[in-house]
């Protein structure tokens, strides 16, 4: 008797030495996380709270509060995220919706068109709307030939550029869950909906579109945290007149050399961000966002 | 074509004709996708200031004029070998992470897997000025080593997420088989594991790449002196005005991506495990 329990107190000790060694091999990762982040976003946490005369200080908060170009800032920054979020689901829906009828070898060539933007350097297409979008650029050359407008139009460095390329760049993170969400439905309950007699429309948006949402909601709000944080395109296709909370962060940095300042802003963010994945967690599956790519 | 128009496109019988706005809308969108990209390759062609397309005249000038700056040659320099060390660096430590949270069973392992997707979900603008005070600190700043870690950093979220995925659907019996038999852990890993999921390793590395590869944000505050990134002194260079050079340098790195994305594809298409 008290041989098989030492025996068993054994194996469960070495079991449990066993997990903790397989455990171990998370650890460079874990280290390198800790290193270059964890501790780093510590100390600019702690910098938020020291003021201009070095001792402990709310005044980079005040300041968020007070200061009107910085409650301009954060509004600039939740209307540019609401807007791209919203354009991104009313474009990419329907052609998440197109792809998921088609017989999957035509699906996956169109899928191809969703992935290749998705891939490609956020430069180059920041880049590339750039030049299109220009004064004597290719879309204002074309409007003008087709007789939409008679004059080039500013299109780029200010908001309707900034969103054009936004849209653009997130369109293949809405895409790419909600496509999953999409094929993963049941294609029988649409036919027994039809014999129910439910109309095309009403079988869509009481069957369908239902069964979607997981997709399209994990896909919008990865949008939506993305763009809170978005810096490269808006701070190309703005022109200086579209300042999300991002780029005021940099400025503080590299025009201004304030610390303070810029780190409050970024635990704001942060603090925002996790704030959202967190109640958003309890609504939506967040692999889906992460893992349910295509990819 | 009136007869495909007037044929059943779902089982609710609506007719193709029906949904021809949404195929439409759909081809448009696609079209919209994708052009931008690419009308960067036949605008780096054109022997004019101004980027016109298409363009009047046809010339390799903004090419030459990219192969033969040392400025921009010492950073494409920078970028590729970040990019292959980033790989080296992530992957390996990235599938251990993955393979070791996915055998050992701690109530620990969740926590661990959220803080190594984190870098995921931090903006990428605080993970760059964390890192640009931690490397004035430790004095690696501008430096190859500092770019690669910070790159691997972000890479790592992919590595576990791919890898992780993968071994959900590995049958870790087979493992425990070949240890019955005497085999050393590491040496079931490497002989046995290791073959099953090289599909996703490998797609995790090609991922890795192109992470490096493409990233600004955090190369705009940590890589310079000596060691400039490509991305950063074309966001530079944008900041300023629009060189068509950019234009050369946003095909090559087009072609880049697109044949590192055409690797992944075939690889991701593999089923690791049988």
């Amino acid at each position: 008797m008290a041989v098989t329990d030492l025996n068993a107190t054994g194996l469960r000790r070495d079991e449990f030495v066993e997990r903790l060694k397989l455990f171990g091999l998370g650890s460079p990762a874990m280290i390198l996380v800790l290193v270059i982040l964890v501790i780093p976003v510590g100390w600019l946490f702690y910098v938020s709270f020291i003021g201009a005369d070095g001792s402990f200080s709310l005044e980079n908060y005040e300041r968020m509060v007070e200061r009107k170009s910085y409650r301009r800032i954060f509004f600039t920054t939740f209307q540019v995220s609401l807007l791209t979020t919203a354009l991104c689901v009313l474009i990419g829906y329907p052609l998440a919706y197109f792809m998921a009828q088609l017989p999957s070898r035509l699906a996956n060539l169109c899928l191809i068109t969703v992935l290749l933007p998705f891939w490609t350097s956020l430069l180059v297409r920041t880049y590339a709307w750039l030049v299109l979008l220009q004064k004597n650029g290719l879309v204002n050359n074309w409007a003008i030939s087709l007789g939409l407008w008679d004059e080039p139009i500013k299109i780029v460095h200010n908001l309707n550029g900034t969103l054009i390329g936004m849209v653009h760049i997130m369109l293949p993170f809405l895409i790419l869950p909600t496509y999953g969400a999409m094929k993963a439905i049941d294609r029988d309950l649409i036919k027994a909906a039809a014999n129910l007699g439910a109309s095309p429309r009403r079988a869509f948006w009481t069957v369908f579109f239902p069964l979607s949402t997981p997709g399209l909601f994990a896909g919008a709000l990865m949008v939506f945290v993305l763009c809170l944080g978005f810096f490269v395109t808006p701070a190309v296709l703005g022109g200086g007149k579209v300042i999300m909370v991002s780029m005021k962060i940099v400025s503080n940095i590299e025009l201004f050399v304030n610390w303070g300042a810029a780190s409050a802003l970024g635990v704001v963010l942060l603090v925002l961000t996790a704030l959202i994945l967190w109640v958003a967690s309890r609504f939506v599956n967040l692999e889906r966002a992460t893992g349910g790519g295509g990819h | 074509m009136i007869g495909w128009l007037r044929s059943p496109a779902s089982e609710t019988q609506v007719t193709h004709g029906q949904r021809l706005w949404l195929y439409i809308f759909a081809g448009i969108t696609m079209i919209l996708l994708v052009t931008p990209t690419l009308i960067v390759i036949p605008m780096s062609f054109s022997d004019s200031q101004y980027l016109e397309f298409p363009p009047e005249e046809w010339s390799l000038r903004w090419y030459r004029h990219y192969f033969s700056s040392d400025e921009w040659m010492l950073a494409t320099r920078t970028s590729f070998t970040a990019a292959f060390l980033t790989m080296l660096v992530a992957t390996p430590i990235g599938v251990l992470a993955a393979y070791g949270l996915h055998a050992s069973k701690l109530p620990a392992v969740r926590a661990a897997f959220v803080m190594l997707i984190t870098p995921m979900m931090v903006p990428l603008v605080l993970i760059a000025i964390g890192a640009f005070y931690a490397y004035v600190k430790l004095q690696i700043l501008y430096t190859m080593t500092g770019l690669v870690l910070a790159h691997a950093l972000l890479a790592i979220p992919l590595v576990v997420i791919v890898t992780g995925s993968a071994l959900k659907s590995y049958d870790m019996n087979l493992e425990m088989a070949a240890r019955s038999l005497g085999a050393a852990r590491w040496k079931a890993f490497l002989t046995i594991t290791l073959p099953q999921i090289r599909f996703a390793v490998v797609t995790s590395a090609l991922l890795s790449f192109l992470t490096s590869f493409d990233e600004v944000v955090i190369a705009m505050f940590i890589s310079g002196g000596d060691n400039p990134t490509l991305t950063r002194n074309m966001f530079n260079a944008l900041r300023d005005q629009i060189d068509p050079t950019i234009a050369a340098i946003s095909t090559i790195m087009v072609i880049v991506t697109t044949l590192m994305m055409a690797l992944a594809q075939i690889f991701g298409q593999k089923k690791d495990t049988r």
